[in-house]
């Protein structure tokens, strides 16, 4: 088994970190939009969404069966899921990965929720280490005046109500959401990631973005060369006459 | 009452709450179809005769997750870091929810299988060790631990005489040889040399399972008496 560190692939592995309304998800969706009108194969995962596991998390939140521990556990598996579908092979095959958070959301989120720092370092061992990892920083009131506006409801894992911080859901939010980010600001050091400031206008984050990630995509492999040639491409495919045609023809 | 040791982090932090646990953890271990569960049959009327409440569990029972378990066990998509994570996550809930809780109320807890066959089965499976042993480095060393011993000869015809080679008991999901016997033979012999390697580093008390069930049953009661809570 390869971990941390230790594999190497021909593709390249972007992800983007960061507390719940940072904007790091417009960011890679974003830049995934650019990476495929440059002509790049991209493959994008998602946090929590292994078709195998998905329905047990869902159920174990709704009844509320999980335990720090064992929601540590879940994601994990479900990132073991991603790992070895999603994330691996597009990589072996030379492809570009995105990753809308990563291996540092469950460090954040389960040592916010006091399961052991190491254990869950430990935990995660077999993950991809990514080409660049990018931390969406912002001040807590601007993700939180993001994510309360126009919210009717939290949920209780998502709030943090498992910690029995506060009674209320919004007052359970915040502090859990601080916890996290102090988690985030302790692992840019430890995991080298790449901070990124959330309060800049989204298209200027977006340029610095890809400025960035520009002297990764060297060698990485093209099926097009850009989206001008794909346009051409598009164009001449609709002028070539289709199958229905050439047989009108033959009978004619 | 069973001590609050760990082989690795006490991950869930039962040290700083200065858990009691009066009860015992008591593990039966040994390979499919070895006769663990024959025993475990015998040994839970016999506590419960002699006035002991005994839970007992089983890999894939935990709520959360044996039924999603089973579910991804039957595709054909499951690969084998999910699957070992899959499993641990059935353990840590089992081991949450109903180990410790009958532990600290004073039951014996008589589990078929614990970390061990799950170690064993993730390290055949190219599992790093050091990884699979940091995850469950959070589990209690229990009071003792039976390992019912057999090798592969004299597994097969129990385990053809009990309907068959089965799937999963083959390794068939990493094709360990031509046809379902081959890769019977295959995985089983690596899981029992992990077995046989682990016998050592964790203090097992090999029991020999070629003997008569009755046989162990009696050795298994002598080995487990002075265990026991007494008056």
């Amino acid at each position: 088994m390869e971990t941390y560190g230790r594999h190497e692939y021909p593709g390249r592995l972007f992800i983007v970190e960061g507390v719940d309304g940072s904007g790091k998800s417009t960011q890679i969706a974003l830049l995934r939009q650019w990476l495929i009108s440059e002509g790049y194969t991209v493959f994008f995962s998602e946090w929590n969404s292994s078709p195998l596991v998905k329905k047990t998390t869902s159920r174990g939140k709704k009844k509320q069966l999980l335990t720090p521990t064992t929601f540590s556990l879940i994601h994990a598996t479900d990132f073991a899921d991603r790992t070895e579908h999603d994330i691996i092979p597009p990589l072996k095959a030379g492809a570009i990965v995105l990753a809308d958070r990563y291996i540092y959301t469950a460090f954040a989120r389960d040592v916010a929720r006091n399961v052991d720092r190491q254990w869950v370092r430990e935990l995660y061992q077999f993950a991809v280490k990514p080409t660049m990892a990018f931390y969406y920083r912002v001040p807590l009131e601007v993700s939180l005046s993001r994510i309360l506006t126009g919210r009717s409801e939290l949920k209780y894992y998502e709030a943090g109500m498992d910690l029995g911080l506060s009674n209320d859901p919004a007052e359970s939010f915040k502090l859990f959401q601080q916890r996290i980010v102090n988690e985030y600001e302790a692992m840019v050091d430890e995991f080298d990631l790449t901070v990124m400031d959330a309060t800049l206008p989204i298209p200027e984050q977006q340029r610095r973005m890809r400025k960035l990630i520009r002297p990764y995509l060297q060698s990485v492999r093209r099926i097009r060369t850009s989206a001008q040639d794909s346009a051409w491409a598009g164009l001449a495919r609709e002028m070539r006459p289709s199958h229905a045609d050439l047989q009108g023809r033959h009978r004619g | 009452m069973t001590r609050l040791e760990f082989y690795g982090i006490d991950a869930i932090h039962l040290k700083e709450r200065d858990e009691i646990l009066p009860g015992r953890l008591i593990v039966i271990e040994g390979t499919d179809g070895v006769g663990r569960s024959t025993q475990l049959h015998l040994l839970r009327p016999w506590l419960e005769s002699s006035g002991y409440a005994v839970v007992d569990t089983e890999m894939t029972r935990s709520e959360l997750i044996g039924a999603g378990l089973k579910q991804a066990k039957e595709g054909h998509t499951l690969g084998p870091i999910t699957l070992n994570l899959f499993y641990a996550t059935d353990f840590v809930d089992r081991f949450e929810s109903l180990i410790l809780p009958a532990l600290r109320a004073g039951f014996i807890v008589l589990t078929d299988r614990y970390i061990y066959s799950l170690m064993a089965r993730a390290i055949v499976r190219g599992a790093d060790p050091l990884w699979i042993r940091s995850i469950y480095g959070l589990a209690l060393i229990p009071d003792a631990i039976f390992y019912l011993r057999i090798s592969v000869d004299d597994l097969i015809p129990r385990v053809l005489q009990r309907g068959g080679f089965d799937h999963w008991e083959s390794g068939m999901d990493m094709k360990m040889g031509g046809d379902l016997f081959d890769s019977f033979v295959n995985y089983q012999m690596r899981l029992l040399e992990q077995f046989d390697a682990m016998a050592g580093e964790y203090g097992f008390e090999v029991i020999d399972a070629v003997q008569p069930v009755e046989r162990i049953v009696e050795q298994l009661k002598e080995r487990m008496f002075p265990l026991l809570p007494q008056g």
